[in-house]
């Protein structure tokens, strides 16, 4: 199925509320690990920008520490990429992007949204995530046209994260990301095919980030520190 | 904006950004309206958050509200999200503080999509315009860092937002 032959699908507050929380943590696992001390504040702030986007949006929708917290895996409407393990920094860069072109279109497009809080955390988020954007796409220029092995890990981070994107449908999304594979030197794939097998490990892997995460507010449930 | 509470704006003058000392909550430009009783009593102030994870933005919060409260009864502190804040309500003073503190203030105005341009336009030390970025992002969410090629100094960066 050609791209242009798809539905025009936006994702509802609550899937960019639940991606910008999971992709926050995911990125929190690389604090104290990232390969320079630069590359660690980076990734912690733009974990941090994530978190506040997210907050912002699950405060709109409820009680955001119940909705973070006490809701259990198979209720959250994050895409599937966004929760998808870190693996190698390649591939943690990749999905970045992947995500950070994603949230470009949906931003922009929340700045028209009915409710004043959404329109107002979007206006936000569409300058943060410039910047992230900026950042996630110099590293996969890098990667792509970088040493062999650089090229080698960023084609195989393609080869697993590609089958994920399927699910992402807004429009911009495609030649936004391709823009960017492009200036890599990287071959861009055709559109995804949805593949049951990647999205259940995805599930899987989300239960687990999910087990870390919620893990003290409910051992401890109410307290505030 | 309500200039009519002169006893409020001078309370908040006073009150300054925990991580970046120099600057008032005035001169950051997050306050975006203040409305006092006709009696004096009560006070309700407007705020709008800078950045959507900065963890100053509730210590600010808090901070506005001690002090008011020395010089009111109630005290009424809003969170408004719309429109978004932007560096370009910094004021003049603001900036120069900024500059002399060490931190070069946002050189030019938050228009979208130029951000791929954003960089310092000088040196706070030295004043050199030969400047380098070591890392797109810093020690708190407004800043970035970058290196003086002239006298080799590092200085943070107050991105253009």
């Amino acid at each position: 199925m050609s791209p242009t032959s798809e539905p025009a699908a936006l994702p509802s507050v609550e899937a960019v509320a639940d991606g910008c929380l999971l992709v926050s943590h995911r990125l929190t696992e690389w604090v104290g690990n990232a390969p320079t001390m630069e590359e660690d504040v980076a990734l912690g702030n733009i974990a941090l920008d994530l978190l506040g986007q997210a907050r912002g949006l699950l405060s709109f929708l409820g009680d955001e520490d119940q909705l973070a917290y006490f809701r259990d895996a198979d209720k959250f409407a994050n895409p599937a990429i966004c929760a998808s393990p870190n693996g190698d920094f390649a591939r943690t860069m990749l999905r970045q992007v992947f995500v950070d072109c994603w949230l470009e279109q949906v931003w922009s497009t929340l700045t028209e949204h009915e409710a004043e809080v959404v329109r107002g955390v979007a206006a936000k988020a569409v300058k943060e995530n410039a910047y992230h954007r900026r950042h996630s796409r110099s590293w996969v220029l890098r990667l792509g046209d970088g040493t062999e092995e650089s090229r080698r890990r960023l084609l195989l981070a393609l080869e697993e994260l590609w089958p994920l994107t399927a699910e992402i449908t807004v429009p911009g999304w495609r030649e936004s990301v391709t823009g960017v594979l492009v200036a890599a030197t990287v071959p861009v794939p055709t559109a995804a095919s949805v593949d049951d097998s990647a999205a259940a490990a995805c599930a899987s892997a989300r239960r687990e980030l999910l087990a870390e995460m919620q893990s003290l507010a409910r051992a401890h449930p109410g307290a505030s520190w | 904006m309500t200039t009519a509470a002169p006893r409020a704006w001078n309370v908040l003058a006073e009150v300054m950004d925990p991580e970046i000392p120099v600057l008032s909550v005035l001169d950051l430009g997050i306050v975006r309206d203040v409305h006092e009783s006709a009696d004096g009593h009560e006070v309700r102030v407007d705020v709008t958050p800078t950045y959507s994870g900065c963890p100053a933005t509730e210590v600010i919060v808090a901070d506005i509200r001690a002090a008011l409260s020395a010089s009111y009864d109630e005290v009424d502190i809003r969170v408004r999200l719309s429109p978004a804040w932007t560096t370009d309500w910094m004021s003049q003073a603001g900036r120069d503080k900024l500059r002399e503190f060490g931190i070069t203030p946002p050189n030019g105005r938050a228009l979208l999509p130029v951000l791929g341009e954003d960089r310092p336009d000088a040196c706070p030390r030295c004043g050199s315009r030969d400047v380098e970025q070591l890392a797109g992002f810093g020690s708190t969410p407004c800043k970035a860092l970058w290196r003086c090629v002239t006298c080799r100094e590092p200085f943070d960066y107050f991105k253009v937002h």
